[in-house]
């Protein structure tokens, strides 16, 4: 008999229920026994996951870093099975007014940023070492606003992003850091001034990962795997929840997409080597 | 070659996306489009639009951008159906419960609701061909109760008889509001593809709504205070209220009910005292002959096609007359009030006058409902036993 595979989620929003409630049943049409376990956060996820108390996390691409340190610090195995084809190659942008000075991320040197929750990837660690990249001291030089918006919920809630933008757009900050859909997404609702302008451009990364553990039932684990890789954004039993998930076709996972997350967890010492939070002041 | 889109200084902020997404569709999934333009924002836009919605994206060394066209839109559409002609002679009988609330006609994306409450899906219970006819006239026939009606023709009845009249009006009214809230309840449930009797239900419903304004102003024209309500006419409307199958609603309250109406409302025209009332009267009458065709046809369809029917309709009307058995039926005060009204005056010759115009009334109202009812095929003699089982209440 096959072995139940047991799924953990971050319930960011009541949507996830509605997700994964359809999944299951799809999967259980398909054969496959499945579970899923809602977290308030992804920490405490991540750990049920490496304890092998979850086969699978829902990973944001924070968590899926932090599974990797964990793993690789208890002798545990993780891998990164699918991910949405939406959340390849990301940038985040970091803007000014149209009438800003500002011109290149150098100029910002003793102003102020706004940036999301103290865990966003996209909106505040990212950005920040992009900027640390172009030679700015974070704590020296500029007065860092943090929008603390579902504080770990690693970025999912996109209000810490929005703040950081109407704080812009008030003039209350120099420059704001965002997704770059989020930056055409607030230019066309009116959050911002469709003429901001864009100092600087992260590299790509990618977002959200589907980690599975070692101790995962082996079977269980890779039907699961198939199953998702199966859905098709045809079929109208699944488009529905394809398009409350976000995506239109899961692919293959990969961490290639982790290099600047992994760089900038080391830059602001979010989590040590082994993966336990060390990031001062952060209470998810 | 691969085809360029040059969006010049337009940016997403302004609506890019409509050019991107035109020049992509005359594409096949796979296939590359190379766009260039002006926006300082584009690239940084463009990638996130494109992930978005699936479009591959690339940035060229040398300025501009190479998007490769995803299929995520053709596959959105892939099993969508037209929800049946738009034209309503080629209805489906049994339309979809998902098309729902889509446009007859239109192309129906698959995965949306399943609404369960267009109950009434059948083109053989529902339609009838003369309904898109009878609603163009009925939106045409609309009238503005305000100007109508000359309500300052200045006249002046006896006290009672202007009693009498606000006792019919009042009558009126209750039953106008039945007339009201049938069609109301019945349109909610019938199948979207089927608008045209959905229309029609609609402005019956506010033919009645002006109905019960008209009445209630000639009521309080001259005066402050409404008739009586007997429990007996109320009783015979619930009735009414509680009929859930559509014909049998149908013949009830169109056929029998608003057809022994047509008699009423002529009668006022003929014998009321006073202009307001004899003008009230011939603008509701006009409604309800409407309101009776559409019955009478969409019965007459129905009986072609179902031979229970008119079993059926016998029995609606045994069950009314027995659910109302032990009631009084009219109102003494509305029966009177119509003696009165004709009579126009307190002397034993109009009185009788009176008395006799009411009781012409009745075999009008009865030969009224015989005839319809020899239209939807019913023998004479069954005829004349139906109507003679319809309700004293008239409606």
């Amino acid at each position: 008999m096959t072995a139940t595979l047991i799924l953990g989620a971050v319930a960011y929003d009541p949507k996830v229920v509605t997700i994964w409630e359809g999944f299951r049943q799809w999967f259980y049409q398909a054969g496959l026994p499945f579970d899923f376990v809602l977290y308030s956060h992804y920490e405490r996820q991540v750990e049920d996951l490496i304890a092998g108390r979850v086969h699978a996390a829902w990973n944001s691409p924070l968590a899926a870093v932090r599974a990797q340190r964990l793993a690789a610090a208890t002798g545990r195995r993780v891998r990164a099975a699918v991910m949405r084809d939406t959340d390849q190659d990301l940038t985040s942008v970091v803007v000014c007014r149209a009438d800003s000075v500002l011109t290149s991320p150098g100029d910002l040197k003793g102003r102020s940023v706004a940036v999301g929750a103290v865990d966003s990837p996209q909106a505040t660690l990212i950005p920040l070492k992009l900027l640390a990249d172009h030679g700015l001291d974070v704590e020296a030089d500029l007065t860092v606003r943090r929008f603390e918006v579902g504080v770990g919920l690693h970025g999912d809630h996109i209000g810490g992003e929005r703040l950081a933008a109407r704080a812009l757009a008030a003039g209350e900050v120099d420059a704001a850091c965002m997704i770059d859909s989020n930056h055409l997404a607030f230019s066309r609702d009116g959050t911002l001034p469709p003429d901001t302008r864009v100092l600087a451009q992260t590299g790509r990364y990618d977002h959200c990962s589907m980690t599975i553990v070692d101790t995962a039932p082996a079977d269980s684990a890779d039907r699961f795997v198939e199953l998702l890789l199966g859905m098709s954004y045809e079929d109208s039993r699944l488009r529905g929840l394809l398009d409350l998930e976000g995506l239109h076709e899961w692919r293959a996972g990969r961490t290639t997409g982790y290099t600047q997350l992994a760089a900038a967890v080391e830059f602001t010492g979010f989590y040590d080597r082994a993966g336990r939070v060390t990031a001062p002041g952060y209470v998810p | 070659m691969t085809p360029v889109l040059d969006l010049e200084d337009l940016g997403f902020a302004s609506g890019a996306h409509l050019l991107v997404e035109r020049s992509l569709r005359r594409l096949v999934p796979g296939a590359v489009l190379n766009v260039v333009g002006r926006d300082p924002a584009l690239g940084v836009h463009l990638r996130g639009w494109c992930r978005e919605h699936g479009h591959g994206f690339a940035a060229h060394s040398t300025g501009g951008y190479a998007l490769q066209r995803g299929a995520a839109d053709l596959q959105r559409w892939a099993d969508a159906e037209r929800a049946g002609s738009p034209h309503p002679d080629e209805l489906v009988r049994h339309p979809e419960p998902h098309w729902g609330l889509a446009a007859r006609g239109a192309l129906v994306e698959s995965g949306g609701p399943v609404p369960l409450s267009f109950d009434l899906d059948d083109r053989d219970v529902v339609w009838a061909d003369l309904a898109p006819r009878l609603y163009a006239h009925a939106a045409a026939a609309q009238w503005d109760p305000n100007v109508a009606v000359d309500w300052s023709a200045s006249f002046a009845l006896p006290a009672d008889i202007e009693s009498a009249v606000v006792q019919v009006m009042t009558y009126l009214v209750e039953n106008e509001q039945a007339a009201l809230v049938i069609p109301a309840r019945l349109l909610a449930r019938v199948h979207p593809h089927f608008r045209e009797v959905q229309q029609l239900l609609a402005v019956q419903a506010a033919d009645e709504a002006r109905h019960v304004e008209i009445f209630t102003r000639r009521a309080l024209l001259h005066g402050s205070e409404m008739g009586t309500s007997s429990a007996g006419g109320r009783a015979s409307l619930t009735t009414l209220l509680s009929e859930p199958d559509f014909s049998l609603a149908s013949f009830l309250l169109s056929v029998l009910g608003e057809g022994s109406f047509l008699s009423l409302l002529s009668f006022l025209d003929l014998h009321a005292p006073d202009p307001v009332t004899r003008q009230v009267a011939r603008l509701a009458r006009v409604d309800e002959a409407r309101h009776v065709a559409f019955g009478v046809a969409h019965l007459e369809h129905q009986a072609t096609v179902d031979p229970t029917l008119r079993g059926r309709l016998r029995a609606a009307v045994e069950r009314r007359h027995d659910a109302l058995i032990d009631t009084a039926g009219l109102n003494a005060d509305v029966f009177d009030a119509l003696v009165v009204l004709a009579a126009g005056e307190w002397t034993p010759a109009a009185i009788r006058r009176g008395y006799k115009a009411v009781g012409e009334l009745q075999r009008n109202m009865d030969e009224g409902r015989q005839r319809r009812l020899l239209r939807l095929g019913f023998p004479a003699d069954e005829a004349a036993e139906l109507s003679a089982l319809h309700t004293r209440n008239f409606m």
